[in-house]
């Protein structure tokens, strides 16, 4: 890390973590004219941003993430227009098939739910439907809920990609720069890193799993813990599934990337070590996920498996992130602990952020992702920034 | 064109590749058995289409994948030959069947 | 599962000795390999081969035969044909066999999984017909097939021992194509005087060299800008030697620049790894009774830093003995007595590395060869990721595919290493490898849903 002036060492807009989220905002900020330092303890997407199972889904959103999560998708259908790189965004088909009449009945609830919110983008599909969309998938699946566009991504080529935009855009990236310690000084912000210290008016906390500890250096408290979804991923096959695919009555994440191989997830996690940065793979746990796969899709008995992997991923209690001000301290936000479905949210969040920390209000409904959701305590986070 | 230096003194065993008859020796795998029967060509790439055969023959390189009776993936330098079987180029990605 | 006291990976020389001296010491031993016959590549075919193919083999491939003998005889349990595909971080080991996977439990675990010959990414290196210099070595080992065509292209002392057999055989090669050139010979030259203490070696290599030379065998050296052309197969090689073009027909090509470790088990345990300046690849970590720094796994024979047949023996054994004083046996005196003697035959090592280190043009090819032959990804690619600000080879893979075909980075993980280090002007110690995951080798995923075992640790979401 080089950081030799005092103009570089300050700025508007302190970002801490180099995922998707943290690039995004970032890049956003530029956008907005805001001058932004990003902060990457590793190197850019090293965990879950870089590694994750590349869904672009609104399906089965929670209801509170479903316009975070809508206005993300625009975004999504342009995302050259924003990144100049199509981040391999294919446009696909969300499918979650039921394997049972009572799971189909969950789904015509949801589906009824959402459409008496005024929410019309996910829908039942039949079993004629279903078979249609999925060729393959097996017999004795009785219909689907499915929203029919959305679609998936290549994880680091478009983490990648926001990197090098929002670097472009005069963002700083400083990659194996891990934050020792954030605080308040006076109106200002400062974050200190490999004895150098950086001045912002605002700090943004995208860092994740590792986001529990800066949240606590701002004065915050957040239960949020390392967590890290196994995936695997296939020889090449010839095509034979255009959709992403899920189950209702078990976990799995299923789709065909467009080079044929196919990428299996959603099952149990791996073992996270936060601390030297390693996951380890359980492989016993993933034959869950190898069962489903085949289940589901019967042609799979065939396929070989040439790899396996998990990325560390924050995980919050309710399993919603937290996205918005600090509790108490002015001028530090959060967004982390996406709880491995905040990929798609990424390019949506990111300009969310931006706007309420250039503008200081937005118009997006982000109360639900409070932090203050959490049991806060004032007088501690007081003490710290006194 | 490889010719084994000694007679086989060892049985036997015929085999089939893409439908032709091949003579081999117990103890050959398919990939020395095929070799020796002036065959380089066993798969093509998934991406190119472009032809590969054997190159390290000790189960590095995966260059050297066939269809054994009918179940694709075979490395052909660690498959031993036995009488009958039916091997096949393996020819770009696999196909997944769908009835 | 009741854990064994050692499992070794690997029935090379390393691995048979370190299964027999543990043995005997009366330590409960688990020998997984590969292959259906013990001997590993160095020793192929060692139990069956032919008299009169032995004799074109060699002594120093007979020193094969008892090592082997010794390891039958020996009561460890012996599981050939096993293919481990998983090592978990208690030493647990996941193995296909016969189409099924089991698992085996162990308290130390010696890696023995040898070399592989260093990649060799030139144009044409892909074509039918063109395979490593190794491979023509078990075709004759194993089942007596010699080419009567075969160009030889590269450096190293395995690709003189291949056209020395090949001569006593009665079918010379047709060329030798060296990308050693004469400023080698001067710079290797420096490291005589210690190699010395190893004179059988420089014996048996000098014997080789005149035996070519009396076969009248064309050579070509410093050889560069070397292609292999044929639109289908390979049918001939083009090169310049001296100021001049070569041109040589020929329908097989073997290809060799030196071997290096098999990294994939000691990468998947996480391992330190350091860069070996002199061999030119990655070594694991190790101390000085080799065990690395991953507590109670153990490496030893070429996959330990290449130092050839003998010194995998005595490595095996040596850890043999140091697991057996770890379990109360008072092994020290054998211990040195056995690090003396490594020190005694690596001696030659630094001699043979300078001569015939790996020639710039594949260890950073040109833009436009393959460097992963699995995804076809090229070196131009490479390049460009690395431009775009990719640092590493891990952000090149999920960039580019490369390594995430079926050989799983084998064939190309050491080259993507070496071109982002040369991009970057950074050492490719600091640039490091491919991070390496379950499976070892391809996985049908019905034998994965198989897998039966309790969770290792209770994991609620």
């Amino acid at each position: 890390m080089v950081a030799t002036s005092t103009r570089q060492m300050t700025a508007d807009l302190l970002v801490i973590g180099g995922g998707i989220h943290g690039c995004s905002a970032a890049l956003h900020a530029a956008l907005r004219g805001l001058r932004v330092i990003v902060f990457e303890k590793d190197t850019v997407a090293r965990h879950a941003s870089g590694v994750n199972a590349g869904g672009v889904r609104k399906l089965g959103r929670h209801i509170a993430e479903i316009p975070l999560s809508l206005h993300s998708m625009s975004i999504w259908r342009h995302i050259a227009d924003l990144v100049d790189d199509d981040c391999g965004f294919q446009p696909a088909p969300q499918i979650k098939v039921a394997e049972t009449e009572a799971e189909l009945e969950t789904l015509r609830r949801r589906v009824a739910e959402l459409n008496g919110l005024g929410y019309t983008h996910e829908r039942i599909l039949d079993r004629q439907t279903m078979r249609e969309h999925l060729p393959g998938v097996a017999e004795h699946c009785v219909g689907a809920i499915a929203s029919l566009d959305d679609g998936f991504a290549q994880p680091y080529q478009t983490t990648f990609a926001f990197q090098r935009k929002a670097q472009k855009t005069g963002v700083r990236v400083l990659e194996n720069t891990p934050v020792e310690r954030v605080f308040k000084s006076g109106k200002d912000w400062k974050v200190s890193t490999g004895g150098q210290e950086f001045t912002g008016r605002f700090v943004l906390n995208c860092a994740g799993a590792w986001g529990g500890e800066i949240a606590r250096q701002i004065g915050d408290h957040a239960p949020v813990r390392a967590y890290a979804p196994m995936m695997i991923v296939t020889e090449r096959l010839r095509p034979f599934c255009t959709a992403v695919v899920g189950a209702t009555g078990r976990p799995l994440s299923f789709k065909q990337m467009p080079n044929g191989t196919v990428v299996i997830g959603g099952g149990r996690p791996g073992v996270p070590e936060p601390a030297s940065n390693r996951t380890h793979m359980q492989m016993a746990e993933l034959r869950h996920s190898a069962q489903t796969a085949m289940d589901i899709f019967p042609v799979m008995r065939a396929a070989q498996i040439v790899r396996s992997w998990a990325g560390i991923e924050g995980l919050m209690p309710d399993g919603i992130p937290i996205i918005g001000p600090a509790a108490h301290a002015q001028g530090a936000f959060h967004a982390f602990g996406f709880s491995a479905h905040g990929f798609q949210l990424g390019p949506g969040v990111g300009d969310v952020m931006a706007e309420l920390i250039a503008t200081g209000r937005t118009q997006a409904p982000i109360t639900p992702f409070s932090i203050e959701r959490f049991p806060q305590n004032p007088t501690r986070a007081h003490k710290e920034l006194s | 064109m490889f010719k084994r230096n000694n007679a086989i003194k060892s049985p036997r065993v015929s085999f089939t590749f893409e439908g032709c008859s091949i003579d081999a020796a117990a103890g050959d795998t398919i990939a020395s058995a095929l070799m020796l029967a002036g065959e380089t060509h066993f798969r093509n790439t998934p991406v190119s289409q472009s032809e590969r055969g054997p190159f390290c023959l000790m189960g590095v390189c995966f260059e050297c994948l066939v269809e054994v009776d009918g179940i694709p993936n075979r490395q052909a330098c660690m498959v031993s030959v036995r009488e009958g079987m039916k091997v096949r180029r393996q020819k770009g990605a696999i196909g997944v069947e769908i009835e | 599962m009741n854990a064994c006291d050692l499992a070794i990976i690997g029935a090379g020389p390393a691995g048979m000795a370190a299964a027999t001296e543990a043995a005997n010491a009366g330590l409960s031993v688990i020998l997984l390999d590969e292959q259906p016959v013990p001997g590993g590549q160095v020793y192929r075919a060692i139990e069956t081969v032919p008299e009169e193919r032995r004799k074109i083999l060699g002594p120093d491939y007979q020193k094969g035969i008892g090592i082997a003998e010794a390891f039958r005889a020996c009561k460890a349990t012996y599981i050939p044909e096993a293919t481990v595909w998983n090592i978990n971080p208690d030493l647990s080991i996941d193995y296909s066999r016969n189409g099924g996977s089991a698992q085996v439990s162990t308290r130390h675990l010696l890696i023995a999984t040898g070399a592989v010959e260093r990649p060799t990414p030139m144009p044409g290196w892909t074509l039918p017909g063109v395979t490593t210099a190794g491979a023509l070595q078990i075709l004759l080992k194993a089942h007596g097939g010699i080419g009567d065509d075969v160009v030889l292209v590269g450096s190293g002392p395995l690709l003189y021992l291949l056209a020395q057999q090949m001569i006593v055989a009665g079918v010379p090669p047709k060329a030798i194509v060296e990308t050693v050139d004469r400023e080698r010979y001067i710079k290797a030259a420096r490291h005589l005087c210690s190699a010395l203490t190893a004179l059988p070696y420089l014996r048996k290599g000098m014997s080789m060299m005149r035996q070519i030379r009396r076969a009248g065998v064309p050579r070509y050296s410093g050889a560069h800008d070397i292609r292999i052309e044929g639109s289908q197969r390979a049918d001939a090689v083009r090169f310049f030697a001296n100021g001049r073009a070569h041109h040589i027909e020929t329908s097989s090509v073997a290809l060799h620049q030196g071997v290096v470790p098999n990294q994939q088990a000691t990468r998947l345990l996480g391992c330190d790894h350091v860069w070996n300046e002199s061999q030119r690849c990655f070594v694991p970590k190790l101390d000085e009774f080799l065990e690395s720094s991953v507590e109670n796994v153990f490496v030893a024979g070429d996959g330990a830093g290449v130092a050839g047949a003998k010194s995998a023996e005595i490595r095996g054994r040596l850890v043999a003995l140091r697991v057996a004083g770890r379990l109360g046996s008072d092994t020290d005196a054998e211990i040195r007595a056995l690090q003396r003697q490594l020190r005694r035959d690596e001696a030659i090592r630094p001699f043979l590395e300078t001569l015939y280190a790996p020639s710039d043009e594949v260890m950073v090819p040109g833009d436009d060869v393959l460097v992963c032959r699995c995804e076809e990804v090229t070196a131009g690619a490479i390049r460009e990721a690395v431009d775009l600000g990719a640092p590493g080879p891990n952000q090149v893979k999920s960039f580019l595919r490369s390594g995430m075909g079926p050989c799983q980075g084998r064939m190309c993980g050491l080259t993507v290493s070496t071109i982002i280090a040369e991009r970057r002007s950074e050492d490719p110690g600091s640039i490091g490898y491919y991070r390496l995951r379950p499976p070892l080798k391809p996985l049908l995923l019905s034998e994965l849903a198989q897998l039966e075992r309790e969770p290792t640790r209770d994991e609620p979401l």
